[in-house]
């Protein structure tokens, strides 16, 4: 069956949770995504940008020395980290900020956690003319105060969100508070596969490009599709349109890698799909972290971006329907994983993106000396270069 | 047969009909359940029954109310703090039963704790708790139709909101299928206080209390007795929320006050039939 259904259901989970002042806003978000997604106009010109400006297709490279580290298997990587402003959110915020623009929207607000999504939202708000506010969590612009720079710099406007956590979940409530109280002129754009309907199945469209260009790229260069993908997962986007490509190959095996802060035993980790149960939160229902009276537990992870309570709802159905495998890496390992793909392949990965490197030394025992895999860097790793000094 | 009498018995729909027949304007009051304390919030209840309020809206916290502005964001992290239950909250219910206290109360709360308790056993337990009616802010119609038919099997009014952005089509479905009275939210954005009301208020409230005998109630930003004398002309009903919150912070008295001063401004509005 399609994924999602008209009212956007991955099976149990997504549809749409909002206050009746956004069901209209989201009502005419779907017609007119529905609209540009069969526009040939509309793919012509975010392709234009997303080649001529962005930098797409990104390379994948091989990674000899990782490979060689582990002594079996060959390792890929999808370069997103390539990409202008430093990660795939741009392939998102290019794109909806073409389709605001459409709507007619002057103005657009966007959530951040490690300041990626908002630094790529306020760049993509350069480009089209757009007015442009950043929600973000106080403790996270703390901890990313070289993006928050850069968006002031892009003439975006952040604003420190002290409610909660103060990280990304509470940037997403003000975010959408936001929102509610502008809705006439303003256009929210998520940065993950989160939210509720059309935001989990647009923004993995937007996203899919990632896993188009790997699949044919592998196809094109190699003979054949991989074995396994491998992606981080916090809210999702980088493995959601990674993964959405290959869905159907039933041959190619899929892992997110959750983060795992210090340990899914203990409360500190963000690792919604492997240790929460299903709940709603941010207009969707998905697995979600909870105390046993329904209240949001706070997420913790050392990268910023993947320090999310919830999970896009289209993962928790692959996750339920066994077709995505789930893993979960701590800190540390992280940490472990960053050091390693800096030290062997020159390549500094993002914190996020270190989640996937720091699962291999578990994973690649146990596959075939002949599998090919391939991981989605999804951003680079300057951001984190503060967080990494305190500890090596 | 008392017992099923008692069970479907609905203290929000008896409310409304001796409301019309006597003419009477709704005063609603929302209050934080457990701000600053569960005694406070009891306590609260029974003063506003003597104050002449007409109906209480208990909120039940949640860590991230997104509808809602600085004040109540506020009172539910404070209530947070002492970990409350919504078994806490029915218990109150019933406590408050148990001393007569008729006044119709209805649970207001994002969708998220109800699902965790389990939606068809809480339409069970919060009616024999004694709540009358519902109201889910983050829950559309579209959404969890079991939870709305457990609902209607159990008569416990699940009450839609409308916003302006509503569009006719949509407003009409609402309207219809709201039970107890509609929940008219009178701006685009979060609870608060606000200066002002909005200038197309009066002419959104009479669209819909034209199409529907039930009474038409207005919430969101109404804080001041002056406000909600002006909303009670042009509505069935006024809802306070904020405003009262934040006076809580001052005490409980000086909100007191200020719910009687409401009460009094909202029911020296005679009731006029369109």
């Amino acid at each position: 069956m399609k994924q999602p259904d008209l009212k956007g259901h991955f099976g149990p989970y997504g549809g749409r949770y909002v206050p009746e002042t956004l069901v209209k806003a989201c009502e005419e978000l779907t017609e007119a995504y529905a609209k540009v997604r069969r526009d040939p106009k509309f793919k012509k010109e975010l392709t234009h940008y997303l080649t001529s400006y962005a930098g797409r297709p990104t390379p994948v490279y091989e990674a000899r020395n990782l490979s060689a580290y582990f002594k079996r298997g060959r390792i890929f990587l999808k370069r997103e980290d390539l990409l202008h402003t430093g990660a795939h959110k741009i392939n998102n915020t290019i794109a909806q900020a073409l389709l605001a623009r459409r709507l007619g929207k002057t103005r657009i607000v966007a959530e951040t956690g490690a300041g990626q999504h908002g630094v790529a939202s306020a760049t993509a708000a350069c480009v089209f003319g757009l007015k442009c506010v950043v929600y973000m969590g106080a403790v996270d612009i703390e901890r990313q105060s070289l993006n928050v720079y850069k968006m002031k710099l892009l003439g975006a406007e952040v604003r420190p969100v002290m409610s909660g956590s103060q990280t990304l979940k509470d940037a997403t409530n003000e975010a959408i508070r936001d929102w509610v109280t502008n809705v006439e002129d303003t256009h929210y754009l998520i940065g993950s596969v989160v939210g509720p309907h059309p935001y989990p199945m647009m923004v993995r469209d937007f996203q899919s490009v990632i896993g188009r260009e790997t699949r044919a790229s592998f196809l094109k260069n190699h003979g054949g599709l991989p074995d396994y993908l491998l992606a981080c997962v916090g809210g999702g986007s980088n493995s959601m349109g990674f993964f959405y490509p290959f869905l159907k190959d039933k041959k190619v095996r899929m892992i997110g890698v959750e983060a795992g802060g210090e340990g899914v035993s203990t409360k500190h980790h963000a690792s919604s799909i492997t240790a929460g149960r299903p709940g709603i939160l941010h207009g969707m229902k998905s697995y979600l972290l909870q105390d046993k009276n329904g209240q949001v537990q706070l997420a913790h992870s050392i990268s910023a971006g993947l320090d999310y309570p919830s999970v896009g709802p289209e993962h928790s159905h692959l996750s339920d329907s066994g077709r995505v495998q789930y893993v979960s890496v701590t800190d540390t390992e992280a940490l472990k994983g960053f050091d390693l793909l800096t030290k062997l392949e020159g390549i500094m990965p993002a914190l996020e993106s270190a989640h996937v490197v720091g699962h291999l030394s578990k994973l690649m025992p146990k596959i075939k000396k002949t599998d090919r895999m391939v991981i989605c860097l999804s951003g680079r790793g300057d951001k984190d270069i503060h967080t990494v000094q305190q500890y090596f | 047969m008392k017992e099923l009498d008692t069970l479907m018995k609905n203290r929000l729909e008896e409310k409304i009909k001796q409301a019309r027949q006597k003419r009477r304007k709704l005063f609603c009051l929302f209050l934080t359940f457990g701000y600053p304390s569960i005694a406070a919030t009891e306590r609260l209840i029974l003063s506003a029954r003597d104050s002449g309020v007409d109906i209480i809206e208990l909120g039940f916290p949640f860590s991230d109310p997104l509808a809602d502005g600085p004040t109540i964001q506020y009172s539910s992290q404070e209530s947070l703090k002492h970990n409350p239950s919504i078994r806490d909250a029915m218990r109150l219910v019933e406590r408050l039963r148990r001393k007569g206290c008729e006044l119709p109360i209805v649970y207001f709360g994002y969708l998220n704790p109800v699902f965790s308790y389990g939606e068809i056993k809480f339409a069970g337990d919060a009616k024999t708790a004694g709540f009358d009616g519902l109201i889910l802010p983050d829950l559309p119609p579209e959404e969890e139709t079991l939870l709305r038919r457990e609902c209607k099997r159990k008569n416990l009014c699940l009450v839609n909101l409308v916003a302006p952005t509503t569009s006719d089509e949509r407003m009409k479905m609402l309207v219809r299928e709201s039970q107890g009275f509609v929940y008219y939210v009178s701006l685009r954005g979060v609870t608060g206080v606000r200066r002002s009301l909005p200038s197309d208020l009066a002419s959104r409230v009479k669209k819909i209390r034209k199409m529907t005998s039930k009474p038409v109630l207005v919430g969101f930003g109404v804080s001041t007795p002056n406000q909600a004398k002006l909303v009670a002309r042009i509505s069935d009903g006024v809802i306070v929320g904020s405003a009262v919150i934040r006076e809580i912070q001052k005490g409980i008295l000086s909100a007191e006050r200020l719910i009687k001063r409401i009460s009094r401004a909202v029911h020296s509005e005679p009731h006029k039939p369109l």
